[in-house]
Order: C-alpha cells, then sequence, then structure tokens
C-alpha cells in the first residue's frame, strides 16, 4: 500500500507533513538494557520507528577459522520483521537489508577497541520492528547504546541522523513519506564526543554550501541525541541507587 | 590530574574523565592529548589519600589473567587435555601434566575417569596471552575437583564486591549462614552447604549483591537481609 503523495511537503508557514519546523527531530526515546539473555541491548523509538538492538560478545567466534589474530570481527546484522511496514515484507534478508547491515557495521567499527579483543566476534542484531524513513541512523543509535551496555570498550557512543532536501530546503531527521518524495536524503553518524564522522551517505543532488549547512543542522542533533543515549545507559544504575539510598 | 567527575559517578563510553595532573588515572580509560576518557560504562572511585582516579566497568566478560583463580566447567576431553569453559571468550585448556605428576596411559577413557564433561573445577590460570589459549593448572592445594555445591554466576565486575574487604563478605556470609563460597575470579561462584535452606539464602545474598554492587554501605545491608530471612 503506497500511501499517496501529498500535495506539498513544506506548507505556506514552513511547515512539514507532521508539523514540524525544517530544523526539528522526531521525538527520540532510548532504552538500554530491556533483554535479558543478551550481554547488552537497546530499543529506540525515533519518530514512528521502533527499534531493537541486541549485543553478544566478546565471543568465541562461529565459525572459528573467521577469527582474527589482533582483533575482534563486529558482525551486525540489520533485518526489518516482516510486519514493519504496510504490505507485509518478506522475512527474506533484501538486498537492501544486506547493504545497510555492511553500513552500519563500518558506522559502529571505528568506536569500538576491538583491538582489545583478538580472537572474538562481537555480534550486533538489530531488528526493525516498525518502520517510517531513517531506519538505518536509528539502528546505529541502538546498536551503539547496545554495546556500551553490553560492557564493551568503546571511543564514544555514535550519533546518527538524516538530514533531508525538500526542493531547496534542507530539512533535519526526514520520515518516509519525505524520503519517498523528497529531493536528497543525506545520512549521518558521528562520535559526538569525539567529533568524527563515522558515516556520510547521500542520495539526491547536494551543493557544497548545502552539505555543509546539513552538517551544521546535524550538528545540533547528535548533541540532543547523545544526551539521550547517555541518559538511557546512566539511569538503569543510578535507579538502583536512589532506592537503596 | 584535574578531575571533572565525583567519587561513584557513573560515566558513558567517552565521557570526560579528567586531565593529567595531580591524580593517576587507571582502569579503563584511555588518553587523547593529557585528556583522558571512559572506555565503558562504568563507576568513577576517587581516592583523595593516594590521588588516584579508577574507572570500573559495571557489566563485561572476564578476561583471563595470569594467577587468577577460576572456577571452570570442563567440556571436552582430549587426547592430552581437557577444555574447559571459564565463562570467557577464551576456551581454557588443563594439560594432563597440570592435573597428576603420575604417568597417565594416553587414552580418552583415562582422562574421563579423572575428570569427566561437566565437572566443575577450582583451578587457577598459569598462562595467557591474547594470541594463545589460556592455560589452567589444578596442582595446588587447595585447586582441584568441586564435588558438589550450587553454582551461581555473576559479572566477573562485581567479584570484588563478594569477597569484600580482606574477605570480609566472604567471612560475613559463611560465619552467618554456616556455608563455604568458593569464589573464582571470573564471577562464577560455588556455594557448599548442608542445609539446603541456607544454601539457598546465601545465594539470594550473592544476587543481591551482585544487583546493589555499585552502592556503598552494602555489608551492613546484606547482613540485615541474611539475618532476617534466618528468622523467617
Amino acid at each position: 500500500m503506497k500511501r499517496g503523495a501529498p500535495e506539498r511537503l513544506i506548507d505556506e508557514n514552513g511547515r512539514r507533513v507532521d508539523g514540524r519546523l525544517p530544523d526539528e527531530m522526531r521525538p527520540l526515546r532510548v532504552e538500554a538494557g530491556v533483554l535479558k539473555n543478551a550481554d547488552g541491548s537497546a530499543y529506540v523509538e525515533l519518530g514512528n520507528n521502533k527499534v531493537l538492538a541486541a549485543v553478544y560478545g566478546p565471543r568465541e567466534p562461529m565459525p572459528r577459522h573467521e577469527a582474527l589474530p589482533d582483533r575482534a570481527i563486529l558482525k551486525c546484522r540489520y533485518s526489518m520483521l516482516p510486519f514493519s511496514v504496510a504490505e507485509r515484507k518478506s522475512p527474506q534478508p533484501s538486498r537492501r537489508e544486506i547493504e545497510l547491515s555492511k553500513v552500519i557495521r563500518e558506522a559502529l567499527a571505528p568506536a569500538v577497541f576491538l583491538n582489545e579483543y583478538p580472537r572474538t566476534s562481537i555480534e550486533v542484531y538489530i531488528h526493525i520492528l516498525e518502520a517510517d524513513g531513517g531506519t538505518r541512523t536509528a539502528s546505529i543509535i541502538a546498536g551503539s547504546v547496545a554495546l556500551a551496555d553490553a560492557g564493551i570498550a568503546m571511543r564514544d557512543l555514535v550519533a546518527a541522523i538524516a538530514v533531508g532536501k525538500i526542493g531547496n530546503v534542507l530539512v533535519l531527521d526526514i520520515n518516509g513519506i519525505e524520503d519517498q518524495y523528497g529531493d536528497g536524503d543525506m545520512p549521518i553518524a558521528m562520535m559526538p564526543q569525539r567529533g568524527e564522522i563515522t558515516l556520510l551517505q547521500a542520495d539526491g543532488v547536494f551543493t557544497p554550501q548545502e552539505i555543509e549547512e546539513a552538517l551544521r543542522l546535524a550538528q545540533k542533533a547528535f548533541q540532543k541525541i547523545y544526551a539521550e543515549q547517555v541518559r538511557a545507559l546512566k539511569t538503569k544504575y543510578e535507579s538502583v541507587k536512589e532506592v537503596e539510598e | 590530574m584535574t578531575i571533572h567527575v565525583k567519587d561513584r559517578q557513573i560515566v558513558a563510553p567517552g565521557e570526560f574523565v579528567g586531565e593529567q595532573g595531580r591524580f593517576r588515572v587507571e582502569g579503563q580509560v584511555f588518553r587523547v592529548g593529557r585528556k583522558y576518557y571512559s572506555k565503558v560504562l562504568g563507576v568513577v572511585t576517587v581516592d583523595e589519600e593516594n590521588r588516584v582516579v579508577k574507572v570500573i566497568p559495571l557489566k563485561g566478560k572476564y578476561f583471563p589473567v595470569e594467577g587468577h583463580i577460576v572456577v571452570g566447567k570442563v567440556v571436552d576431553i582430549g587426547f592430552t587435555s581437557w577444555e574447559v569453559d571459564i565463562n570467557s571468550p577464551y576456551v581454557a585448556v588443563l594439560p594432563v601434566s597440570e592435573v597428576t605428576s603420575r604417568p597417565v596411559t594416553i587414552s580418552r577413557n583415562e582422562l574421563s575417569r579423572i575428570l569427566d564433561v561437566g565437572d566443575l573445577i577450582l583451578a587457577k590460570i598459569v598462562s595467557f596471552d591474547l594470541s594463545k589459549d589460556p592455560v589452567l593448572t589444578i596442582k595446588e592445594s587447595r585447586l582441584g575437583k568441586i564435588p558438589r555445591g550450587t553454582l551461581v554466576e555473576i559479572p566477573p565486575q562485581k567479584v570484588p564486591r563478594v569477597i569484600g574487604r580482606r574477605g570480609s563478605m566472604v567471612s560475613m556470609i559463611e560465619d552467618l549462614l554456616g556455608v563455604k563460597l568458593i569464589v573464582g575470579q571470573n564471577g562464577r561462584i560455588v556455594v557448599v552447604g548442608d542445609d539446603p535452606q541456607r544454601v539457598e539464602i546465601a545465594v539470594l545474598a550473592v544476587r543481591k549483591i551482585e544487583a546493589e554492587a555499585h552502592t556503598t554501605g552494602l555489608t551492613d545491608r546484606i547482613k540485615q537481609f541474611i539475618e532476617e530471612r534466618l528468622r523467617s
């Protein structure tokens, strides 16, 4: 079921289809440690996106010959559940899911001290429970929180957000409709404390000025996302403390 | 160093801990220039007296260290060695030479008569570096097979709290309940006792320590907890 194209993506007041201003992101909710059996886990809601991430490891790699002598291997599996989209998706991994698994792995890998865990594997499983544009950025947010929750040594958390383009206007954190009918989409992932970009993709046409502007726009969002990620990780332990004192 | 954190504060990976200077920084941290950042989700302890700041992880896997005493589970029998699961990403090896000084006729049958799959052992790590699997020994007086007991697994980072300062927590639990605790540094604890009820209380006490390891005044609360349980 394809939702019909809206007449305009931005109205005369400068509001977008869901009422946001161009530089506003969707509400973000992060929870850490939601799964008991995984070593680390996280649940993320970014607007209508619902993402669950689970981390196992460091553990013995399967198959064993894949182990690297000097560092851990990081595995990511991104998968969309059949009911995550309007029309049932086949559970078989699609070309897109395989690609996103790679992209997410490469966005998370620079943040992890892989050389501290030689001959092991660290596995990140990401499931999209509901998708509405920007699942890869929500997945990176969830994946990095789950890694930290597993107690894995990291340089920094990874925050991610997409900047879109509608006509000549840059908009922050595009949703499903804007992604389908807009003119551009640029997902960016970054280690906010280190100031290092780990993922930068784009489809559509962006001028050099627009890319700079997009990075500035994303920068504000990163601080917000990072604060929410840290809050999620800490509240789990601080709540125990409060009860006891 | 100039510290930017308080005692008992929880830090996230990448969080600024302090700058090089008056204090020494230890534990799970990394340095960029003169600044120290936390590597893990952990708790900070500030020791004003010795001027040490330490970041201790809240969770994580066990990493073998030479000299550690661990509780292992035999998972496989080879021709001249056993494979032992020590709750770590690396499977440990226990060679025959580290078990018995008598010569053993090499056969699988013989080895399983000494230690079989599923047996629990208390062992010491004799060697480990990240390129080789850890090697164990049980050729020391208190090491060897653990014939009976109840196994509790907790994150290895919380073992120091179970032991307490100079073993205070362990001895308190042992004295109050009349059980014996075999504590492995890999987070495996075996409770040995004759009264199943008291063993159960000891297990619950260890679980309580696990849940509240990052708080202060734990010994008193555990004592209270055990006494309450004993009365009911």
